[in-house]
């Protein structure tokens, strides 16, 4: 009987492995704690992403206070049209244009790194390759036809697909090569795309930080109270024993 | 601690004779005998009502920024982890909690399988356990849908769907507790409701358990009647030989199970409150589409052994009906339990090695089956659910014949340090 279950247990590890195909995520190597990458991050967001994808569950003045930007860099830098530190941040593009020209509302990326996770944002982002039966000239390996063309591309240079060929099998996209130089070098692109990853998960739990910080204190103090509720124990039951 | 049940003088005096504070305290906790013996399995009832009590305080919290429509739910859970003060720690305390709430219940249940304490004379305290079970189980179902996810919605969407794989009515059945041909606007506001009411039913539920229990008295380690054995004990002749008083001596054991059953909540709350997807699942961090199905429905983890067992049995006729009869079954088999068991003995001490192994292969069936339910649907996966499946039911089913022919040690006059 062990043996059989020890059989079904083995059995099991095939159905995880199921799980678990396609392309292979990159690290993001995601760090809450560098706020020069977070302001970066939110840089680059409100400059690249937040014309069509609104972070509409977070304040201006939040992000402000939480990344250690001032009052007058958040007015200067980040406050677009008519909005107030104190607004959510909410997209300039309107539904029915984002329908009309992607065929798809753009999504509102709050949490998109709490659904993806962060090493599935930062590996899309770096997984564009020229296409051209789509209707922006890019597919992404990550995304499958996506509707959302390559923003970043001028700064990354134009990528080519590497295919996957298995018997049988229709080829997929697995991964990409260079193809055409960008502004900028690999190395300062994928610092870029790290701060920008870096400064989306922040937003996903503005709070993670904090509750970190307040679990230590918590579970000190549970430490202590746990000596104490022992000797209280022992010293009642001494004369059970 | 004298035997005295109410004092005549000063203010409690003047409290008892009007109302029996004394004689209530001193027959439920000062005065109430509980076995010697009790072990760490012992802890997970006391538990088990402070989880109850966060998530009805964390729960009324949560109602006063939560908004029950298909519109504004979801943007107000994320107003309440972001702009409520303290909201995401009254929330992830909620969402820790349901699940500690399921890990208590199970292992507490699981002591009453080990101990047998479902035995008489205690077949109504486990049948006051049961229904509490499936009473928490509605109100869980009914507040996951609340914070309007992916997962929220379409989790919902398959299991109100199962109510109409019943023959005839099947159709209406699941349309009349939509209040809707699919999830929406609607269903989240009875839910809602619905989801608020019944933790008080729950507490209701638990009061009479505790009563019960306090009527027969508790099990022990050792499956012995601590009231069939010799009278007198230092606070009172009359009172169990081995019985010793439930506070200072439970009172003061269960505060340090309490802090270290705190200490491991804490460690989630506050480094993990996602738990590796179990807690907080990844879909449901997108709000609810009702245009677009997920890939992959499963419910969650503390409802996948019964989704798996709801999924093994394959359609017949066309129809589901048989795989929900047998989700249902699984459940509702447990009621049976006092009456399965026909072991001359309580404990797995002193049961033989039948029942050993038969528990044995419960668990990890029921475990196997949980973890088959998260999966998506494959062949293997399919075959695996059903195998387990089997040997669950078989557990039960087969418990009159295994039970009443093992062979069994003598039992022990008095319970064991």
């Amino acid at each position: 009987m062990n043996k059989l279950l020890a059989a079904f247990t083995l059995a099991l590890v095939p159905v995880l492995g199921f799980a678990n195909t396609g392309p292979q995520l990159q690290s993001a190597n995601i760090d809450l704690k560098d706020q020069a990458s977070l302001q970066n991050g939110a840089k680059y967001y409100t400059s690249y992403c937040m014309g069509c994808h609104s972070l509409q569950y977070m304040r201006y003045n939040r992000m402000a206070k939480d990344l250690g930007i001032d009052d007058a860099s958040l007015r200067k830098y980040f406050l677009v049209g008519d909005a107030k530190p104190g607004d959510l941040m909410t997209r300039a593009m309107r539904v029915d244009d984002a329908e009309k020209w992607f065929g798809v509302p753009s999504p509102d990326l709050t949490l998109v790194t709490r659904w993806r996770s962060p090493d599935w944002v930062y590996t899309y982002l770096k997984s564009y390759f020229v296409d051209p039966t789509r209707p922006w000239g890019v597919n992404n390996v990550m995304f499958p036809n996506v509707a959302m063309p390559n923003v970043l591309g001028d700064l990354q240079g134009q990528q080519k697909a590497v295919m996957s060929h298995q018997a049988g099998a229709t080829p997929v996209a697995q991964g990409v090569a260079p193809l055409t130089a960008g502004t900028m070098k690999p190395e300062q692109f994928d610092a870029m795309v790290r701060d920008l990853t870096n400064f989306l998960t922040y937003a996903g739990e503005p709070m993670q930080l904090e509750r970190q910080r307040l679990g230590v204190w918590v579970l000190i103090f549970l430490g202590v109270l746990f000596i104490f509720a022992y000797l209280l124990k022992k010293e009642f039951w001494k004369d059970v024993h | 601690m004298s035997a005295q049940e109410t004092t005549t003088t000063g203010f409690m005096g003047w409290i008892d004779k009007r109302f029996p504070a004394t004689k209530v305290w001193n027959e439920h906790l000062a005065q109430y005998y509980a076995p010697k013996n009790f072990n760490f399995w012992y802890y997970f009832g006391s538990l088990a009502i402070l989880v109850l009590v966060l998530q009805i305080v964390t729960g009324l919290f949560l109602a006063m920024s939560y908004k029950p429509s298909a519109a504004e739910a979801y943007a107000s859970v994320e107003y309440i982890m972001r702009d409520v003060e303290w909201g995401w720690l009254i929330r992830y305390l909620h969402s820790t909690g349901a699940s500690a709430f399921f890990v208590i219940i199970y292992l507490h249940m699981f002591r009453a399988l080990l101990y047998g304490s479902y035995r008489k004379p205690r077949e109504l305290l486990w049948i006051i356990g049961v229904v509490i079970y499936l009473v928490m189980m509605a109100t869980a179902f009914m507040g996951y849908l609340l914070p309007w996810g992916q997962m929220s919605y379409w989790g919902a969407q398959v299991i109100v769907n199962l109510f109409a794989a019943v023959p005839n009515i099947g159709p209406d059945l699941s349309t009349w507790i939509r209040g809707d041909y699919v999830i929406s606007d609607v269903t989240l506001n009875r839910f809602y409701a619905l989801h608020f009411i019944i933790p008080f039913v729950l507490a209701a539920l638990v009061f009479i358990h505790v009563v019960a229990l306090h009527a027969v008295g508790s099990n022990n380690p050792d499956g012995i009647e601590i009231k069939d054995g010799p009278k007198g004990n230092r606070w009172s002749p009359d009172a169990p030989a081995d019985g010793i008083p439930f506070h200072p001596y439970y009172t003061v054991k269960d505060l340090v199970g309490t802090v270290v059953f705190l200490a491991i909540f804490a460690a989630v709350v506050f480094f993990g409150p996602g738990f590796f997807g179990l807690f907080l699942e990844a879909p449901n961090f997108q709000p609810a589409n009702p245009m677009v199905t997920p890939l992959h429905i499963a419910p969650v983890w503390y409802f996948t052994p019964f989704y798996a067992i709801l999924r093994a049995v394959p359609p017949m006729y066309d129809s589901q009906f048989p795989g929900v009869i047998a989700m249902f079954a699984s459940i509702l088999i447990m009621f049976l339990l006092p009456w399965l068991d026909r072991s001359p003995v309580k404990s797995i001490r002193y049961k033989g090695m039948v029942t050993k192994v038969a528990l044995g292969i419960f668990v990890v069936s029921f475990i196997a089956l949980g973890y088959l339910g998260m999966m998506p649907v494959s062949e293997l996966a399919t075959v695996m659910s059903q195998v387990f499946t089997v040997l669950y039911f078989a557990f039960f089913l087969l418990m009159p014949i295994y039970s009443s022919l093992d062979k069994v040690k003598p039992v022990p006059e008095r319970v064991t340090a």
